[in-house]
């Protein structure tokens, strides 16, 4: 397995009235070929900024003002945004699925065309081509009568089936890397689990790796082999899928794992974390997640945030200073 | 039982893809309030006296035959002369041409120019809105009969100044509009998704934005033509307008105005002309309006 994609510190801020919010401030991560990575976090945290990034799609007022992102032996952020290079990694080499299936399909143009439309951008295919491919992508992600459907116009589809479209229009020129920003956010539990699923199974059709945004732990315990947990723009602790939820160390990452409903422990009441995020314009110098921590030691508060760290365990790594003990979730 | 399960089969399909299609509802809504059917043949008739003037008009509308001066309307000239015995039947005819190429082209040049400013405003943002908007609403402190006077009195007679005097003084509504569109419209996550499967500024612009953000300019387009129709004809009633060779609405009703208690048909008739045509065109947009606006679906 090679490595595909490598975010080397990367820094992103948006300048507003209340001063300058870090969206993402100083993140690395990693994915290798035919991976599937995880990253999760709450709402506000920087997961979208961070993917949005990569792709540089980040408008005014944001800026991307430091990092490098490596792919294929460059890095993506000495392209222009709009330039020609940045364009055909866009949808050719990279591609997005966003949140929103309702609104992510343009209400005038038929989802035909829509998917014709990359396949005739990166892979110059004739029209007739492009068509002929965009009725196997439909058939591929489970639209019945496809070639019926190709001339509908997304209205006529429901939120899972225009879900389903997105990925078919992502996959449709055969990226390498599918980032799927909170693919199912929006939709209910049993449409998000078929989705889940075709995604994860045309991943692997495709031989493409997958960045799965989420804050919904479920998901990547069941996906992911690598997890990356975020907090105020900030990783906080990296490991194996594994790892993380048999053993997780960070703080932050042991309150998401106790604020999770669990079907096999009965009657057990959900801890939630106290307090809230903190706010982005001004983050404290020292660890962000300070204010709510449990096991906050008198080092905590005089000393600087503290820098990832490698923990015992494959690839293990944690932004704290406390040696919390561990304690194995699968046997609480 | 074969043959029934076909014939369900059939019936189910057929049901399901038997829709209205666009079109048909679109028609059907415009065409139900009467007041909008007897604009469109309002519209249509005045078309067609234009494209076929030379057909219909039965003398030449700046022959002059002195002695048939200043008639009343008769048998010979339907709608009697002027001073100078020139057919008033015939130089209204020959005034539906003026109008609407002056109309049309006015209306088609300020909508391009106008959105297309617009839209780069909106989608650019920053500088470049700031000079464009701005520039716009020094535009929109004259009044656009003033604004084109000024602009018809500097660049001289001529239908081809008339034309630029007012889709300069037409400009800043289509900009407007179309700017605040694309400010809307751009925030959505289909842009978003569009820019992520790599398609360029412009393509993202013309096909995606311009087509989520036309249906108002339309229903403008049909409404301000009755505007720069009446706009054209106050130009010309003030003698700014088009030279005295081409026959206008408005220059009719100003030659006229003189013999209004005399003979009241050469002031009237053409000032009638260009009531109903204004009037059509304003009601037309607000059939559009009806017929287009997705919230009234179902209602209408």
């Amino acid at each position: 397995m090679g490595r595909l994609l490598e975010v080397k510190n990367l820094r992103t801020q948006f300048k507003t009235f209340d001063g300058i919010v870090k969206a993402v401030d100083g993140v690395s991560f990693y994915l290798d070929e035919k991976e599937i990575i995880g990253i999760v976090g709450e709402s506000g945290c920087g997961k979208s900024v961070t993917q949005l990034s990569i792709m540089q799609l980040i408008n005014r007022p944001g800026k991307i003002v430091g990092g490098e992102v490596w792919f294929e032996g460059k890095d993506l952020l000495k392209y222009k945004q709009h330039g020609p290079e940045m364009r055909s990694i866009r949808g050719g080499k990279i591609a997005m699925i966003f949140q929103e299936p309702m609104t992510s399909l343009n209400p005038v143009l038929t989802l035909g065309y829509q998917l014709a439309e990359s396949l005739i951008l990166h892979l110059k295919m004739s029209k007739e081509e492009a068509r002929k491919r965009a009725i196997e992508l439909l058939g591929m992600v489970g639209i019945p009568s496809p070639e019926d459907r190709i001339d509908d116009y997304p209205h006529q589809f429901s939120g899972g089936m225009r879900q389903r479209v997105m990925i078919a229009m992502a996959l449709a020129c055969n990226p390498k890397i599918l980032i799927a920003d909170e693919p199912t956010t929006s939709l209910d539990v049993t449409t998000q689990a078929q989705l889940l699923e075709l995604m994860v199974d045309m991943v692997h059709k495709f031989n493409s790796s997958l960045i799965l945004v989420t804050h919904n732990l479920g998901v990547v315990a069941r996906y992911a082999q690598r997890i990356y947990i975020m907090y105020a723009g900030r990783i906080v602790e990296e490991g194996t899928c594994k790892e993380i939820f048999k053993r997780p160390r960070h703080p932050y990452t042991k309150g998401l794992l106790r604020s999770v409903p669990r079907l096999d422990v009965e009657g057990e009441r959900l801890i939630p974390i106290e307090g809230l995020p903190p706010r982005l314009t001004d983050l404290p110098d020292q660890c962000a997640f300070l204010p709510r921590c449990p096991y906050k030691t008198e080092k905590c508060s005089t000393s600087p945030m503290p820098e990832l760290r490698s923990v015992p365990g494959e690839g293990h790594k944690i932004r704290c200073y406390v040696d919390i003990p561990e304690v194995d979730y699968a046997t609480v | 039982m074969a043959d029934t399960i076909a014939n369900i089969d059939q019936i189910v399909q057929s049901q399901s893809r038997a829709t209205v299609s666009e079109w048909q509802r679109f028609v059907r809504t415009l065409t139900q309030r009467k007041v909008v059917v007897f604009a469109l043949i309002i519209i249509a008739l005045t078309v067609i006296t234009a494209i076929f003037a030379p057909w219909l008009s039965p003398y030449d509308p700046n022959e002059k035959n002195f002695a048939d001066s200043l008639q009343q309307p008769n048998r010979k000239h339907w709608l009697g002369t002027d001073l100078l015995g020139k057919d008033t039947l015939s130089r209204i005819i020959w005034g539906a041409r003026t109008s609407l190429i002056v109309g049309i082209a006015t209306c088609l040049a300020s909508a391009i120019l106008g959105s297309t400013l617009g839209m780069l405003a909106g989608y650019m943002g920053g500088v470049v809105n700031t000079i464009i908007m701005r520039f716009m609403d020094a535009l929109m402190g004259f009044p656009m009969i003033v604004l084109a006077l000024l602009l018809a009195g500097v660049l001289g007679n001529g239908m081809q100044n008339v034309i630029i005097a007012l889709t300069v003084a037409n400009l800043p509504g289509y900009t407007r509009l179309m700017c605040g569109m694309t400010l809307a419209v751009k925030e959505n996550d289909y842009i978003l998704a569009q820019k992520a499967i790599g398609s360029s500024n412009l393509r993202t612009l013309f096909l995606h934005i311009l087509p989520n953000s036309f249906q108002p300019m339309i229903i403008m387009i049909s409404t301000a033509l009755g505007g720069i129709i009446l706009a054209e004809a106050g130009l010309s009633f003030l003698g700014i307008g088009l030279s005295h060779e081409e026959v206008t609405w408005g220059g009719l009703v100003a030659s006229g105005y003189s013999y209004l208690s005399t003979h009241p048909m050469l002031a009237f008739a053409p000032g009638l002309c260009v009531m109903l045509v204004v009037f059509s065109f304003n009601i037309l947009g607000d059939g559009l309006r009806d017929a287009l606006d997705p919230r009234l679906r179902g209602v209408l």
